[in-house]
């Protein structure tokens, strides 16, 4: 019976979640409360890969995101939507149910190889150098997206919202929703499942101690290209969940360090190298973000001093390097005994 | 590009390269000494010129008192106040916010991301508190403009780089002959023993955050003579750009800090003036970024160490 439980949480989140907007039962302004809290669990999750696991300093996540967000925007507008630019859709709509998230993983695929752009220097590369080259890069591709001007430079890029509809058209579900949520899961379960492998085991070999881990045989470039690339790759699924929100509009200002703040804040605040404090952190910030709206500016004074002062009393983050199956054992039945093993090694 | 031109843009490259110069050596201090990026620097430059600011429309007697006094006193009233109540901010940040934490053993990556919670806490007060719009800065020196072979610039420049290279110097002096400055540089080569020798470790990150906030509190009032307009995101981007800038010379050292701030001012102001030249029209000016931080990228590929750095030995 017990193996049973996680399948049938996961089942009923989702049934409750996409059934529920699809009923209007959730009106749209929590679907993209929702939204968001999914798309910043695929963030804060996969950022923690580096900046927790790993124990890289990345601050340039948003740069990826960016880099997916474009790409499989443009793949979908060009594809399924009418466009000043791109001419009439080449498919017929009723294609872009089943490609959609096949564009997506092209966005995401395209985002893990911009990540090679800081993979590479970070072979010789550490600590503080490497956040600069991830904060170069950043700027980098703000840069080049605000100079083509083909795709609207800075002033963004419209026509997602078309494909949405067309594909609302074909067959009314949320659709994005429905995306992001398997989206988000996959996020969860190949992180999991990467750090209780070999591989995960190397990378936190990496953090512990570079040069030891390579003297004990870890392929350190290699572990390292790998947890880069799928680091920045999930950024870049996020970044195409993004893009194809209700607002179906991204501009290069989007993807700025501001953006990248707020998803290594979401890391630091969950705990370093800790899946379901990521979530927690994830679901938590994304909510009091919303719920501090009333506040207007004064709600970017508010969070911050919030967050100061959480620091100084959890200086380690909600859950520090613990899963929540740590802090409540009892948990472990619902979440299984793999994350149980896990656990222990970490420790 | 004539040479006339040529010195035209060099001057104001100068001009600045010495934002991000004095900026990045606020970064670079601190660094040295704690380890810390300090991701509020930049939003303490912004603290400076608004405080600046403040003392300046004062004192000239915009708010409707008067004053009668001369404008070098204004001027030199007005660099000391900031810098005085400048150095206060940042005292208060280290003692609030970054103190407990490292008294507690905190990571310091999570010190990193406090500094820039207080970063956003210091911008967002500043909008909520003055509105959105932008300050004009008073005229604090007359401007005059001189024009020697073509090449006319402004005595606010010339006071601009001249200020800056002193302040550069007396840095450099400060650090190699006071008894402070040899401690920073001690507690930057080792952060074990030299506290074990009764170096107070406390008093000099204090003596730390005092230096770096007064060189971005004098920054701040340079910017504001030489730009006349201060909003409250200003220090944004510049303390990102300043930051790379002392990582490309090499974070933790003072001359790196100087050097990568020059650096990058002389990139940005010259890719922008390329794309005037016959031949780089292709070249605009939002390319600017994009250079700059491709070259930046490609020095700290080669040299990972940044310009100044020296590899530390590690032991294994």
């Amino acid at each position: 019976m017990k193996k049973y439980y996680l399948p049938l949480l996961i089942l009923v989140l989702f049934v409750g979640i996409v059934g529920g907007s699809w009923l209007h039962v959730f009106n749209e302004y929590w679907q993209l409360v929702i939204l968001f809290m999914g798309i910043n669990i695929v963030l804060t999750v996969s950022l923690n890969l580096i900046n927790g696991f790993m124990g890289e300093f990345s601050c340039g996540h948003a740069g990826f995101m960016a880099v997916g967000a474009y790409v499989s925007s443009i793949l979908t507008v060009w594809l399924f939507a009418d466009d000043k630019i791109f001419g009439p859709p080449v498919l017929p709509a009723s294609w872009a149910i089943p490609l959609f998230p096949v564009i997506l993983i092209i966005g995401a695929i395209a985002a893990s190889l911009a990540g090679l752009l800081v993979a590479i220097p970070s072979f010789r590369t550490r600590g503080d150098y490497l956040a600069i080259i991830t904060l170069a890069v950043n700027y980098i591709v703000k840069s080049a997206i605000e100079n083509m001007e083909v795709i609207g430079g800075p002033r963004g890029f419209v026509g997602m919202k078309r494909v949405m509809n067309n594909m609302a058209a074909v067959f009314d579900a949320p659709w994005l929703l429905i995306w992001t949520f398997i989206g988000m899961l996959a996020t969860i379960f190949i992180i999991r499942n990467f750090m209780s492998s070999t591989f995960g085991k190397g990378i936190e070999a990496i953090r512990e101690d570079e040069i030891a881990a390579e003297l004990m045989s870890v392929n350190t470039r290699r572990l390292k290209v790998i947890a880069f690339m799928l680091s920045c790759g999930l950024a870049g699924l996020a970044g195409g969940l993004f893009a194809h929100g209700p607002g179906g509009y991204i501009n290069p200002g989007t993807f700025t360090i501001l953006k990248s703040t707020e998803v290594m804040v979401m890391v630091y605040l969950g705990g370093m190298g800790s899946i379901s404090g990521s979530i927690i952190s994830a679901i938590g910030f994304t909510l009091l973000l919303e719920l501090l709206r009333p506040l207007g500016t004064y709600k970017w004074v508010v969070i911050p001093l919030l967050l100061v002062v959480m620091m100084l009393f959890r200086p380690s983050g909600i859950l520090g390097n613990k899963e929540l199956t740590d802090v409540f054992p009892k948990l472990r039945a619902i979440f299984g005994a793999e994350e149980e093993n896990y656990a222990h090694a970490a420790n | 590009m004539g040479l006339d031109i040529f010195l035209q843009h060099f001057l104001n490259a100068l001009q600045w390269g010495s934002f991000y110069a004095l900026i990045a050596l606020g970064y670079t201090m601190v660094y040295g000494v704690l380890l810390l990026i300090n991701f509020a620097h930049g939003d303490i430059f912004m603290v400076g010129a608004y405080i600046g600011f403040f003392i300046a429309t004062f004192l000239l007697g915009i708010g409707g008192n008067s004053f009668a006094i001369p404008s070098w006193l204004i001027l030199t009233l007005t660099i000391l106040g900031s810098m005085v109540l400048t150095s206060g901010v940042g005292l208060t940040i280290e003692r609030v916010a970054y103190r407990p934490l490292r008294e507690r053993g905190a990571n310091r990556l999570y010190v990193v991301i406090t500094a820039l919670m207080i970063g956003l806490f210091l911008e967002y007060l500043n909008l909520s508190l003055l509105g959105a719009a932008d300050r004009g800065f008073p005229e604090l020196i007359q401007t005059d403009v001189y024009t020697v072979g073509g090449v006319s610039f402004t005595n606010v420049k010339l006071i601009v780089i001249g200020l800056s290279v002193i302040v550069m110097v007396a840095l450099e002096v400060f650090l190699r002959r006071t008894k402070i400055g040899m401690a920073m540089r001690a507690i930057s080569y080792d952060k074990v023993a030299v506290p074990l020798m009764g170096v107070p470790m406390n008093a000099i990150i204090a003596a730390t955050f005092v230096i770096g906030s007064s060189l971005a509190a004098l920054a701040g009032i340079m910017y504001g003579s030489a730009y006349h307009v201060l909003s409250f995101d200003m220090g944004i981007l510049i303390g990102w750009k300043a930051f790379i800038a002392a990582v490309v010379g090499g974070i933790g050292e003072v001359r790196g800090a100087m050097v990568g701030g020059f650096l990058l001012g002389f990139i940005e102001i010259f890719v922008v003036a390329l794309g005037q030249v016959p031949g780089f029209e292709w070249l605009s000016s939002t390319y600017r970024d994009l250079v700059a931080f491709t070259v930046l990228l490609v020095i700290l590929t080669v040299k990972p160490t940044g310009l100044f750095g020296v590899a530390r030995r590690q032991k294994v």
